[in-house]
């Protein structure tokens, strides 16, 4: 087995970790009738002793893999991505010792898998550094900033467990109807996901030839029968599925395919959770609120983001002008990646003064800090696969 | 207005909300609330206390939490805005109509509103500027309106309160104690590294003080920054240009006086994926080629200072550097940066002088499209004239020939050629692949035979005095939010009252259960009162209520 070879075993092992550790801090939470710490004691020690053997694997996987590559791997989506998982659990971890919460791992869990799913559907063999990004800012920058988003992460979970128990799912409400798209979301990454594995594993391929936006021909591969074509397009490959619909130039048809894709696969799972169960999935989850301490819970929020704002701060704000005034010779430029690392940092400014200025806490916190993982995801996504800007790899 | 007398006999300061030595609530709201609100040590704030001239309501507009937070999320908002469409500087047109047009052609109406609304060019326009100044005015304001009677309130803060202000702290306790109970308690508090004075009958422990200035010292941070972007719009603070040069030129540095730069050659290197490299073959093969290295290899000269102006026999070579991205070139506080380069650049063009109908030829010539000659002397007293020199030709407006930037890339001549059959002279207008007579039919054309190329590097020149202030901005920003963030203020206030028992209240600015955990140790070792927290059974009882009315 070679160094690769073993790196990605290990990213395996990590994932399986954490699937396996998923369930058994739900039966911990569901197990514990008395709602006592003790009660939920033993299976949660089982579970956060899997959890940590998955992030020692994770770890491993992030170590061989910059043994193999020879730069941090941090370097495009995949890699990324992952490590934003890792470091989510890492996060979970720390406020897992601090607190001793079970039910956090349920959530966060889960959440750490899709992301970590949502990476592997980027190519992920290793690549090499394009010149912007030879140098040691590349290693103190990203990882920084994917530490503080890891730990600004946890709040949202805390707060998304603090909104599972508080918001009443028998009345209808603004909150009741927000709490299930948060959900339903959720389950448009996994479609996304299955997707993607679906088409990958069935070597789907067809090549278009297309005009682009300045006028000039260029070529495309869908890895996903093309819903939407690209602008003039024609078909190169034989049988191909021809696009039902031609979109203007700017619109990049083969990302909107994949979008439209995830959304149709993502509803009809959606649907059919909700036709099997008969309820809404914030409805099923709520039982294991059951024993949460709101206060904890919030305390867990805020704790979060006052860990990770100042780390955020320091890597997404003050080492990215550092380094970009060393590549692109000026410490901003209001690149679309920059405006949104100053738009997550004013939100926490924002979420951190209504707090201590004006007594938001509970309720009002929960949603902020969820919002707040929304911009965190928004950036990593749409921000690198739709605004172009110098930042978009991959 | 009136100071404020307590019932201890302190003198408060009009607009104070807890006693500054005893604290006890001294107005009839805050005597009603079950918890004090010690955010700010219930001290006198001017923005809470004066409301008469326009400066009062200036002042009170901006120490307005709700205020700084209705900015932050404008700015936030506006911000985001200007990422829907690229920003004008990123846009390939350089003129304002070009670029209006830009974003017509390739956004169409979408592109036209985002235009006119300014939003091409948003963190420019007075408007959002004027936001950030106002963020700026708020950081002062709010922050000199909390901090000024914090300061004071925390220093002069006294060991023993009054009653009713303990029992208005959100952890309390009450109940028996003995002779040694103060005396544990202080033991136990000191070995947790709190602060403990004592006062007759009572004791104050206190930790971690300084974590309440964090906030105003990340404000102090934030505010010597946007003062250091301020001064960037200073002439001789800041130094941005773009310099082209090409392979084996000398150029003068722009906005550097005194310095010269020439370039060895410009350098682009892509991944081979063989040997070291083998392990990116997969990548390299599914996007292509992949770019290793960009570099510029130059010299740069100085020019003495009692040198002649323009005088470049004399000067002095200071240092060979190789310019990489991410590898700027420094010296003197300047910095030269790799950010561009155009590959096989047009270096030279040469042409036959020749009769059409002949085929004959009167010589050859090759311009220098950097520098070209007005006058090439061919064969038998034959001329060659350059009327007219268009490095990238764009087409006519008004029958002139017009060009869009100075760089070779489709070069125009506008020619006037002399010959013994044609002594009047023709003119003629050569483009690549075309030639125009615009005074008709001529004897002789300019036969193309063949160009040089060479690489020419785009290099930025910058000087930027404004940093050190930034970076000291920052680490101060830093500074404070590690200190306000990463520690807590705590507090307990214990007291042995007439007939021995114990009265405790503590308090903290964050982190409660960190608190707590303080209190168990100290309450095991003191053998002190269970304690309860006011919050929690506050909330309990509203829970309770509001589950009997439904």
């Amino acid at each position: 087995m070679t160094l690769a070879d073993i790196s990605s075993n290990l990213l395996y092992v990590a994932f399986i970790a954490y699937l396996i550790a998923t369930f058994v801090f739900g039966g911990a939470v569901k197990g514990n009738k008395k709602g006592t710490y003790r009660s939920e004691e033993r299976w949660g020690k089982v579970a956060i002793t899997i959890t940590v053997i998955g992030f020692l694997a994770q770890l491993g996987y992030f170590i061989t893999r910059w043994m193999v590559t020879g730069h941090a791997p941090i370097s495009n989506m995949f890699e990324f991505t992952t490590a934003f998982g890792m470091t989510l659990v890492g996060g979970f971890i720390i406020l897992y010792a601090l607190y001793k919460t079970a039910v956090l791992g349920m959530i966060v869990l889960p959440i750490a898998l899709l992301i970590i799913a949502y990476a592997s559907m980027f190519p992920s063999e290793v690549s090499p550094l394009i010149p912007a990004l030879q140098t040691n800012w590349l290693a103190i920058h990203v990882i920084t900033v994917v530490i503080a988003e890891g730990i600004l992460a946890i709040s949202a979970a805390a707060g998304l467990i603090y909104l599972l128990k508080v918001v009443d799912q028998k009345k209808k409400s603004k909150q009741r109807f927000w709490l299930e798209a948060i959900m339903y979301s959720l389950v448009l990454v996994l479609g996304f996901v299955v997707t993607s594995t679906f088409f990958t594993l069935t070597n789907y391929e067809a090549d278009f030839a297309y005009v682009n936006k300045d006028g000039q021909p260029s070529e495309i591969t869908y890895n996903m029968p093309a819903i939407f074509g690209m602008n003039e397009f024609e078909p190169m490959t034989d049988g191909a599925f021809t696009p039902l619909l031609e979109m203007p130039p700017i619109v990049h048809a083969g990302k909107l395919t994949t979008v439209l894709w995830s959304v149709v696969v993502g509803t009809v799972l959606y649907a059919l959770i909700r036709l099997i169960f008969r309820k809404r999935i914030s409805e099923m989850l709520q039982p294991f609120t059951k024993n949460v301490n709101l206060q904890l819970m919030d305390e867990i929020n805020y704790r979060s983001i006052i860990i990770g704002f100042p780390i955020f701060s320091l890597g997404a704000l003050i080492f990215a002008m550092i380094w970009a005034q060393i590549a692109w010779s000026r410490f901003w430029g209001w690149d679309p990646k920059e405006v949104w690392a100053l738009v997550t940092f004013l939100f926490y400014a924002a979420y951190l003064h209504l707090r201590l200025g004006r007594g938001w806490a509970g309720e009002k916190s929960a949603w902020l800090a969820v919002i707040g993982f929304v911009i965190i995801m928004f950036n990593l996504v749409a921000v690198n696969l739709i605004i172009a800007g110098l930042h978009s790899y991959a | 207005m009136d100071k404020l007398i307590c019932k201890c006999g302190h003198e408060n300061p009009p607009g104070t909300v807890l006693c500054e030595s005893c604290g006890r609530p001294l107005n009839e709201q805050e005597q009603n609330k079950q918890l004090a609100d010690m955010r700010y040590e219930g001290t006198a704030r001017r923005s809470q206390t004066y409301n008469k001239s326009i400066i009062d309501k200036i002042w009170n507009f901006f120490s307005s939490v709700k205020v700084g937070v209705g900015i932050i999320v404008v700015l936030l908002i506006a911000a985001a805005l200007g990422t829907i469409l690229p920003q004008k500087q990123y846009v390939p047109a350089t003129t304002e109509a070009d670029i209006e047009a830009y974003y017509t052609d390739i956004y169409g109406s979408v592109g036209t509103v985002y235009h006119a609304l300014g939003f091409h060019d948003l963190y420019n326009s007075f408007w959002f500027i004027g936001l950030v100044g106002m963020l700026a005015i708020s950081l002062i304001i709010a922050s000199l309106d909390r901090f000024v009677p914090l300061y004071k309130s925390l220093k002069n803060q006294r060991v023993l309160r009054h009653s009713s202000f303990m029992r208005k702290q959100r952890i309390l306790a009450e109940g028996p104690g003995d002779a040694e109970t103060l005396k544990k308690a202080e033991e136990k508090l000191t070995d947790l590294k709190y602060k403990v004075s004592t006062d007759k009958n009572g004791l104050l422990a206190e930790k971690g003080r300084f974590s309440r200035w964090g906030p105003y010292v990340n404000h102090i941070g934030l505010i010597i920054f946007l003062f250091g972007v301020m001064l960037r719009m200073m002439p001789g603070f800041y130094v941005d240009e773009t310099l082209w040069i090409r392979e084996g030129e000398t150029r003068a540095i722009p906005d550097a006086p005194g310095y010269v730069l020439e370039s060895k050659g410009f350098t682009l290197e892509t991944y081979t994926g063989e040997g070291e490299e083998e392990k990116f073959g997969e990548a390299i093969d599914r996007v292509g080629t992949v770019a290793k290295n960009y570099q510029t290899d130059v010299v740069l000269y100085k020019i003495p200072e009692d040198a002649l102006p323009g005088d470049t026999d004399e000067m002095e070579k200071v240092e060979e550097h190789a310019i990489r991205v991410n590898q700027p070139f420094k010296f003197d506080g300047y910095a030269l940066y790799q950010m561009d380069f155009q590959q096989d650049e047009l270096k030279t063009m040469s042409f036959a002088l020749q009769n059409k109908e002949t085929g004959e030829s009167r010589g050859e010539l090759t311009i220098d499209l950097v520098n070209p000659e007005t006058n090439y002397e061919l064969e038998d007293g034959s001329v060659v004239e350059l009327l007219g020199y268009y490095p990238d030709f764009s087409g006519f407006e008004n029958g002139e020939p017009q060009t869009a930037t100075p760089l070779p890339k489709n070069p125009g001549f506008l020619v006037k050629m002399t010959t013994p059959d044609t002594p009047d002279g023709e003119t003629s207008f050569i483009t690549i692949q075309n030639t125009v007579e615009p005074l008709g039919d001529n004897d002789y054309k300019l036969a193309f035979q063949g160009v040089e190329t060479r690489d020419a590097s785009g290099l930025t020149v910058r000087k930027d005095r404004t940093l050190p202030i930034l970076g000291l901005g920052g680490l101060i920003f830093m500074i404070g939010v590690a200190q306000g963030m990463y520690f807590n203020h705590r507090r307990f206030w214990i007291q042995q009252q007439a007939d021995g028992s114990i009265l405790l209240a503590g308090h903290t600015n964050k982190n409660w259960f960190g608190l707590k955990k303080d209190l168990d140790q100290v309450t095991e070792h003191a053998s002190l009162p269970a304690y309860r927290d006011q919050q929690e059974d506050m909330e309990a009882q509203e829970k309770r209520e509001g589950e009997q009315l439904t």
